[in-house]
């Protein structure tokens, strides 16, 4: 193993660690200890103030750094399904967060009407965007699979629009949330045993949903991981990433992979639609947010990188928290930005790919 | 001196629209204004992402600048939004050069690139939000004079004068547009375009030339931000530096057709009527259809339905495929009479 392959997360992670010393930087009062009048040696007096500013925002910290995990967690799942179309299709899927916004509404639909539970409802939810998948990509990506990529962006675009605003006529800009009557208090996991909920940890509170959507998510990308890395059809599909032409000369189907992939693709923002809407509202652009930071995920933890989405969910998660804390008042997905742009000016590779 | 076609086209629809006003009722130049005002921004975005085919999706922040800037200056420091308007030009010149600089030193290119400026858009957009100086999410809201002013550009008894200021707007930028088509950058331009690397490789200075393209684009979009001021009286973050703008920024021009000097002005006239027309549409619906009465978003799912069909059937625009199908249908009509001919021939 050469050093050079961790070059890449050395120096992301290098960026994130300064920019989030900048942060801590501009919040500690470390000029008072420069003035003359200041008390003892100057070190000292940073690290008492620095120890004054953790007691006082301790507990913020460790509450976003945990809700920022576990909301990662499912951005990872949101991103691998993008990181997956990207690496097969070559396809920008701008619709990725439109199609998780029908995800949210289907899992909504079998709560309110039906009376499933959003957690069984994953076994209805996932594969009917599967399908969906299927057909989205029959009907819209496939035709154009031969046109230059700005145009496949539009494209997807265009299907965003034609979805967002189709929900927006059926079912009006109301948000529709749904309230479980369970994971408050003592709760009872599958009969084994009783927890109580939500958790405390150093007071940071991890409330039942939340868990479950990350865990949840963890477990559908272990899956996934698994269908990739062990089974046929992710070897076809592998095959498919790396090299079109070649996996057609071997004989496998690679339209049919196409539009596998991006089935599998659109069943991952199905299940996080499932995982997410116990805490997150439905409504018609309430994907918008998941598909922003699904790309820059992407971008940062390298294209087609499954492992790489999973560990950018985590980071963007984090970032996206910490960022409502240091700079209170202003809008939480600006780190991210930041984040995205340095990461396409010096790594456009993504943390864990590979110089091209 | 003989005079260009293009600019014989460009006089003569200038003759056609300095004639139209006289027909049309309030209801109808509005709509004129929002035609040409479309034109105009489709052709600033076309000198970017069309001849110069580095697509952007971040439009948003130039218009966001030029309407800001021209704004702030006229409110708080009484500047006229005339000289305004070119402060903020210049400004998001200068933003969209910065920007260009950034991504293209780094090689950051195709979606990639359509990703950073929709990156930029978005942090600027954020960035507003958050600033107090321009009102930050409230808002700025033009003083309400009773009466028209050509010094402050604000006109509310005659809005044939908005009509005016914006046809001469657009004039002069599809002259810039012709002008660069027809000139070396234009043609430096289209190199880049087509490939890159060749261009490179033949000398053009591809940095360069891709950064004066997003210069200009920037300019010409911010003062159409100045205007979209001017006009509506009032301006916000989430309306000036929003997604929407930037998608209906790059719609005209992809649907006319993109990097064709007539492209964005085709796409707009017919897109922006049609656009018109849902909207009376929905608010007064037919009776089988009254379910649909009142109901937000089908003139922007119409937009997204346009989008795909242009984007799998027409990827060259109006102004490409129109004679790609007129030829069709010609080989078509005269395909029997070729073939008995060729028949003839042997």
């Amino acid at each position: 193993m050469e050093w050079k392959q961790y070059r890449g997360s050395l120096i992301g992670g290098l960026v994130v660690i300064s920019l989030f010393a900048i942060l801590i930087y501009n919040n500690v009062d470390w000029r008072a200890c420069l003035e003359p009048e200041a008390e003892g040696f100057v070190l000292s007096c940073v690290a008492e103030n620095t120890s004054a500013w953790y007691a006082r925002y301790g507990v913020v910290m460790r509450q976003a750094t945990v809700s920022g995990l576990l909301i990662g967690g499912v951005y990872g799942l949101v991103a691998l399904g993008l990181t997956m179309i990207f690496g097969v299709l070559e396809i920008i899927n701008f619709a990725h967060g439109a199609l998780m916004t029908v995800g949210l509404y289907i899992t909504f639909i079998l709560f309110d009407t039906f009376g499933i539970d959003p957690y069984l409802g994953l076994f209805i939810t996932v594969p009917l965007l599967f399908f969906i998948g299927l057909i989205v990509y029959r009907v819209v990506i496939h035709p154009a699979r031969d046109a230059p990529h700005h145009n496949q962006l539009l494209l997807t675009l265009g299907l965003t629009l034609l979805i967002e605003n189709l929900l927006l006529m059926v079912f009006t800009a109301t948000p529709r949330a749904i309230r479980l009557d369970y994971g408050r208090g003592e709760t009872n996991i599958l009969g084994l045993f009783v927890m109580q909920f939500p958790i405390r940890i150093w007071r940071a509170v991890i409330t039942f949903d939340k868990l479950l959507a990350f865990l949840g998510a963890l477990v559908v990308t272990a899956i996934l991981y698994t269908i990739i890395q062990k089974t046929d059809l992710g070897k076809a599909i592998r095959a498919t990433a790396q090299e079109r032409d070649g996996a057609a000369l071997v004989g496998i189907n690679t339209d049919w992979i196409n539009m596998i992939t991006f089935g599998i693709g659109t069943a991952c923002v199905g299940a996080a639609a499932a995982l997410v809407l116990p805490f997150r509202p439905a409504d018609p652009t309430a994907g918008n947010l998941f598909n922003i930071t699904a790309f820059i995920i992407v971008v940062l933890g390298g294209m087609g990188n499954a492992i790489g989405a999973l560990l950018g969910g985590l980071i963007i998660g984090l970032t996206q928290e910490l960022t409502g804390i240091f700079f209170p008042g202003s809008p939480d997905l600006i780190g991210v930005f930041v984040i995205f742009i340095l990461v396409l000016l010096f790594r456009p590779q993504g943390l864990l790919g590979q110089a091209a | 001196m003989t005079i260009s076609r293009d600019y014989q086209i460009l006089a003569g629809l200038t003759l056609v629209f300095a004639i139209l006003p006289l027909f049309a009722n309030q209801f109808q130049l509005t709509l004129l204004i929002t035609l040409l005002y479309w034109a105009y921004l489709g052709t600033a975005w076309n000198i970017m992402g069309g001849y110069a085919g580095q697509f952007s999706f971040g439009h948003s922040a130039f218009f966001g600048i030029g309407a800001y800037t021209s704004t702030v200056l006229f409110l708080n420091y009484g500047i006229s939004p005339w000289l305004g308007m070119f402060v903020g030009a210049g400004f998001a010149a200068l933003f969209g050069a910065a920007m260009g600089f950034l991504t293209f030193r780094f090689g950051v290119k195709g979606h990639f690139f359509a990703l950073a400026t929709f990156a930029f858009a978005e942090m600027s957009r954020l960035i507003a939000q958050d600033s107090d100086f321009i009102n930050s999410t409230i808002g700025l809201t033009m003083p309400i004079i009773g009466g028209d002013s050509w010094s402050q550009m604000i006109f509310e008894d005659t809005k044939l004068y908005y009509y005016i200021v914006i046809l001469g707007m657009l004039i002069v930028a599809t002259m810039i547009s012709i002008w660069i088509y027809r000139n070396k950058l234009g043609y430096y331009l289209l190199a880049i375009r087509e490939d890159e690397d060749a261009a490179a490789a033949l000398g053009v200075d591809t940095l360069r030339y891709k950064i004066i393209a997003v210069a200009i684009s920037a300019a010409i979009t911010a003062i159409g931000g100045s205007f979209f001021a001017q006009r509506f009286g009032f301006i916000d973050p989430a309306l000036v530096f929003g997604v929407s703008i930037s998608i209906a920024v790059l719609l005209r021009p992809i649907f006319g057709g993109s990097g064709a000097i007539w492209g964005p002005l085709v796409g707009a006239i017919f897109l922006t009527p049609m656009e018109e027309f849902t909207k009376i549409f929905v608010r007064n619906p037919p009776e089988f259809l009254s379910f649909m009465k009142g109901r937000a978003g089908f003139d922007v799912l119409l937009f997204g339905v346009i989008i795909i069909i242009v984007v799998i059937y027409m990827p060259d625009g109006l102004v490409g495929s129109i004679p790609q199908w007129l030829e069709r249908l010609r080989r078509r009509l005269r395909g029997q009479s070729q073939s008995a001919t060729q028949e003839a021939a042997r």
